[in-house]
């Protein structure tokens, strides 16, 4: 599929669909997590769909269009449980805030870019625990450690991303 | 990292309009998901049939996956057992030698029961099976506490059937597809089960808490105790859970409201028995016509 080679700086980007659903099919491979053979009997996965998505909106502007959540939170919706209609909503809204970001900071780096990412995966996972269960049960502990292993997966996702990109990514 | 301005792409009015419609159509879509939001928070059984035909897809994948694993993670314990085998089968003979009492006794004690029954000619429900399956996978990102199971309406698995393990309760079908179904596990949040203490037949709720444990709360109007330990059984009421089944094992002392353990810990080791409904649902009631107009067909 790649040339073993690595790509220069100043070759041509290799044009194929491949490079261009690559984010997408991540985001929706990220999604499927929750088939891995397990019950639960607590939420300990992170949303890995999300962590993909922001990843790659904060790696590469261009990878991902701006109304792509839309059908991606509709996929994840179906496969992590959560209510419908979260995945579609939250995940638009995370990508409008980063818009509104970049507005205002036009150079991110990656301390930046962790901090977002953190903020919209506990916006994702608080809003999802607000509609999906009654306010009085007793997961609010389990989600703290939700959204903190989450918060640091978000390096991994995003070196993950990175490696993906490597051969697409135009220099 | 600079970003690229993708907002305005160049003098191009049309290339400006293409990036304007696709915020319009985000936004559009961002108000239309939320109002499937609002759907699905007031009736969350809303777009199962698109979740079941996804799990028909992902349910297969779960069980080749789980399939390896225990091939896998049956290896050491085989290595151990078969080491273990001559000091496990002492142990084992003398149990059966211990408990060969116990066994008569419960012998005579369940025939003297079944004759009593039959002389006082009671009416005896007896939950039916329906089919056995492995829960395959569950939401594991998600604060509600679904499993899927790998039968589905091809194999009779409907809504409202209890679904059982080894030990006790799992939980109860929430909706089926053809080859997979959705369980309400006992700890989510939703799930309430009618129990009663086996000790004096206190009755009570065993409700989900979604951190994996359960809360047993007296139903009774009398103040109630509880204590470490006490086991409590479905209660038969509701109709929906046969009676007699290990629901939950409280593990503190309190009053009223305590923490309980469930009985069983579900895993995709272990197979689910499905059963039918205890008392399946009455068919709807005719709508009363007291007046029967001459035009209609139908009484």
């Amino acid at each position: 599929m790649r040339s073993p080679r690595r790509r220069g700086p100043f070759d041509e980007t290799p044009d194929s669909s491949v490079g261009r659903l690559l984010p997408a099919l991540s985001v929706m491979v990220g999604s499927c997590v929750t088939i891995w053979p397990t019950i639960a009997s607590f939420p300990f996965l992170p949303p890995v769909g999300l962590l993909m998505l922001l990843a790659w909106r904060l790696n590469r502007r261009e990878a991902i269009p701006v109304w792509a959540p839309l059908a991606l939170g509709l996929f994840d919706d179906l496969v992590s449980g959560q209510p419908f209609g979260l995945g579609i909503t939250t995940w638009t809204l995370c990508f409008f805030m980063i818009d509104l970001i970049d507005e205002r900071l036009v150079f991110r780096d990656f301390w930046q870019n962790w901090l977002i990412a953190a903020g919209g995966t506990a916006f994702y996972l608080i809003c999802g625990r607000l509609v999906a269960v009654p306010f009085g049960t007793h997961v609010d502990t389990v989600l703290l450690l939700q959204v903190t292993t989450s918060v640091l997966l978000f390096p991994v996702i995003s070196l993950l991303c990175a490696w993906l990109d490597r051969d697409y990514e135009p220099a | 990292m600079a970003p690229s301005n993708n907002r305005r792409p160049g003098f191009s009015r049309r290339a400006q309009y293409g990036v304007f419609a696709t915020y319009v159509f985000a936004v559009a879509g961002t108000l239309v998901g939320a109002i499937l939001l609002a759907l699905s928070y007031f009736d969350p059984n809303t777009f199962g049939a698109a979740r079941t035909a996804i799990a028909e897809v992902s349910a297969p994948v779960s069980s080749v996956l789980a399939f390896v694993g225990r091939s896998v993670g049956s290896v050491p314990t085989g290595l151990s057992s078969y080491i273990a085998v001559h000091d496990q089968n002492a142990v084992l003979r003398k149990q059966i030698a211990d408990e060969r009492a116990i066994t008569m006794r419960a012998r005579a004690i369940n025939y003297e029961n079944r004759r009593l029954k039959g002389l006082l000619a009671l009416r005896e429900r007896v939950g039916v099976p329906v089919t056995t399956a492995r829960l395959v996978s569950s939401t594991a990102a998600s604060t509600r506490r679904f499993a899927t199971l790998n039968a589905g309406a091809w194999q009779g698995v409907e809504h409202g059937q209890p679904v059982l393990g080894p030990e006790g309760l799992i939980g109860q079908v929430l909706e089926s597809g053809p080859n997979t179904a959705r369980v309400l596990l006992l700890t989510d949040p939703e799930s309430s089960v009618p129990v009663r203490r086996t000790r004096d037949g206190l009755p009570a709720l065993a409700q989900g808490r979604g951190d994996g444990l359960v809360d047993i709360r007296s139903v009774s109007n009398a103040a109630a105790t509880f204590a470490p330990g006490e086991v409590f059984v479905t209660s038969g009421a509701g109709g929906i859970y046969p009676p007699n089944i290990p629901v939950a094992r409280v593990l503190r002392h309190g009053r009223d409201i305590v923490l309980a353990e469930t009985a069983v810990r579900p895993s995709t080791l272990d197979f689910a028995l499905v059963q039918r409904a205890y008392l399946p649902a009455l068919a709807p009631a005719p709508t009363p016509t007291p007046v029967p107009t001459p035009k209609a067909k139908k009484p």
